[in-house]
């Protein structure tokens, strides 16, 4: 399906020192099939600079740790906090001491469905 | 030896990723224009849905017992499906995608505890995209297929295989009075190949499951049935005797994929591939009687080669549903250009046709946009024909302008967002 090419004349004097452009996306997406892109609304992890609009890369592919920035679901619904995990329990902060944490009670399941590892703010397109 | 790898109602899994609230509700994917159900969540199943139920027939169960409809949401699929196929390429050296959320994978080569393997791709491939799989092995794809039945019954009805084989079962580790017990566990018309009216024939044979198939003789099937059933008896008896990349085209979608003798990184082969694609796509197309609604286009690198890795699809919605290869070629052609960039030893492309609809039952619309929507069946057959009598590829589409996505044609009032493949459609977080 592909013919051979046949080089001619001088190689480039270029192509043993070859390097590519820096690429955001790279930057960003380590593990491209585990990573998503979610908008968040709403003012609960300003202090640790996340504010209302802003895109967050998630990634599935990470074990969630303590202290991580976590997109969690709560009684089916996305929410974005800090994950606190320490002897054994569990709690979602938020970055706003106007919003409470919160504890899975009793039966109740919050999933980690993803570590957010960057945030996107624009300022201007 | 051959893994079959395949997500669990997929389009309904798809959806529930990404509305963590729908999980465990009966939900059902609505294809053709909202008409009929093409993917059940389990809950849906235990409301005793059928695959292809309709819509009209089924909406009380909204009111009674809770039911979701929404509109198959192609964009999204193709995404989640991307992801999925390309980690599950990392269980061996060589892939065949099928369909959307199927693949075979060759094992030919690989070391190591392969069921232990499968387990861990199985849980990559749930914890990084949020589909659950089930994952068969055996030494034909045949027995794959059957393992994964297994794998799958297994999980979704206790008692109806040993638990064990929950999820990932390999034929090829159990020993022959297991094998035995599997084969005479399955019916007839779950083997891989049997279709409904000769399972029927068989069953009044007196072959009711697997097991009775297997043990007939392989020359008498051929005299009385066909080389095709033949075929899979031997397939079922160990001697495998379909290669990968030649599967019988599964009617709901079709695919056309390879891989490549060796890599390619230009558009102009790539784009050349996709054209052949697309148009014997369309050969079988038509040959079932079908015209697509949706052309989804991939390339990717090997996942066995170092980096830079490629691994890109995109879902290209035709204007009404088609069986026109010069449109199908179009849309290919535009999917193609779309995802292409330089840079990358590509190993593999493909084409599907999507959404598709009986040509029977297909209601035409009046024609505001004369040109484009020619009937062309005529002409198509005459190169169906030219094709079949003078080999493959006699005459093809050699050029094919860009058709518009029109979107809005379609009718999809429960459509949900392109939620990985459009910025205004991310999911929504609280904070």
């Amino acid at each position: 399906m592909v013919g051979d090419t046949v080089h001619a004349g001088f190689p480039s004097p270029a192509e043993d020192f070859a390097v590519e452009r820096m690429d955001l996306t790279t930057i960003l997406v380590t593990h491209p099939q585990a990573t998503f892109i979610v908008r968040l609304r709403g003012d609960s992890m300003r202090e640790v600079g996340i504010f209302d609009g802003d895109l967050l890369v998630v990634n599935r592919a990470l074990k969630p740790i303590h202290s991580d920035v976590v997109l969690a679901v709560v009684d089916g619904e996305f929410t974005c906090k800090t994950l606190w995990l320490r002897h054994g329990r569990m709690k979602l902060k938020p970055a706003n001491p106007t919003y409470p944490e919160i504890v899975p009670k009793d039966g109740q399941i919050v999933e980690i469905w993803g570590v957010v590892t960057a945030t996107i703010k624009r300022f201007r397109v | 030896m051959f893994a079959l790898v395949d997500g669990n109602n997929f389009y309904a899994t798809c959806e529930t990723v990404f509305r963590p609230a729908l999980a465990g509700r009966p939900l059902v994917v609505l294809s053709n224009n909202d008409g009929c159900a093409v993917a059940r969540s389990e809950a849906a199943k235990a409301l005793g849905i059928k695959m292809g139920a309709l819509w009209f027939q089924i909406a009380r169960l909204v009111e009674s017992d809770g039911l979701i409809g929404l509109s198959a949401n192609f964009p999204l699929y193709g995404d989640m499906s991307n992801r999925m196929m390309s980690l599950a390429a990392g269980l061996g050296p060589t892939q065949e995608i099928c369909s959307i959320d199927e693949s075979f994978i060759g094992l030919d080569g690989m070391r190591g505890d392969l069921v232990e393997r499968a387990h861990k791709i199985r849980a990559r491939i749930l914890q990084w995209v949020g589909i659950p799989c089930g994952i068969g092995i055996g030494g034909t794809k045949t027995l794959a297929k059957l393992a994964n039945h297994v794998a799958k019954s297994a999980e979704r009805k206790p008692g109806s295989y040993p638990a064990n084989l929950a999820r990932v079962c390999s034929f090829a580790v159990l020993s022959a009075d297991e094998q035995q017990a599997v084969l005479q566990a399955t019916a007839v018309g779950d083997v891989w190949g049997v279709g409904r009216r000769i399972g029927a024939q068989l069953k009044e044979g007196g072959v009711n499951t697997a097991w009775d198939l297997a043990r007939l003789d392989p020359a008498t099937v051929r005299r009385r049935w066909s080389v095709v059933l033949e075929r899979t008896v031997r397939e079922l008896r160990g001697q495998s005797c379909i290669p990968l990349e030649d599967a019988p085209s599964n009617k709901k979608q079709i695919a056309v994929t390879r891989s490549f003798g060796r890599s390619v990184s230009e558009l102009g082969p790539m784009l050349e591939a996709v054209s052949e694609f697309a148009s014997r796509a369309g050969e079988k197309l038509r040959k079932q009687g079908s015209f697509a609604s949706q052309v989804y286009v991939f390339a990717h690198t090997s996942p066995f080669r170092p980096p830079p890795q490629f691994s890109r699809g995109v879902m290209v919605p035709l204007r009404r549903p088609t069986a026109d290869s010069a449109l199908l070629v179009a849309a290919a052609i535009a999917g193609m250009r779309r995802i292409y960039e330089p840079g990358y030893q590509l190993a593999k492309c493909g084409v599907m046709l999507l959404d598709l609809v009986e040509s029977s039952l297909y209601q035409a619309e009046l024609d505001l946009e004369p040109g484009e929507d020619r009937d062309q069946s005529h002409l198509m057959g005459t190169i169906d024909q030219l094709n079949r009598r003078f080999g493959k590829r006699t005459v093809f589409v050699g050029s094919a302008g860009v058709p518009q996505a029109h979107e809005w044609a379609m009718r999809q009032e429960r459509r949900t967002p392109q939620y990985t493949t459009r910025l205004a459609d991310v999911p929504i977080a609280r904070a």
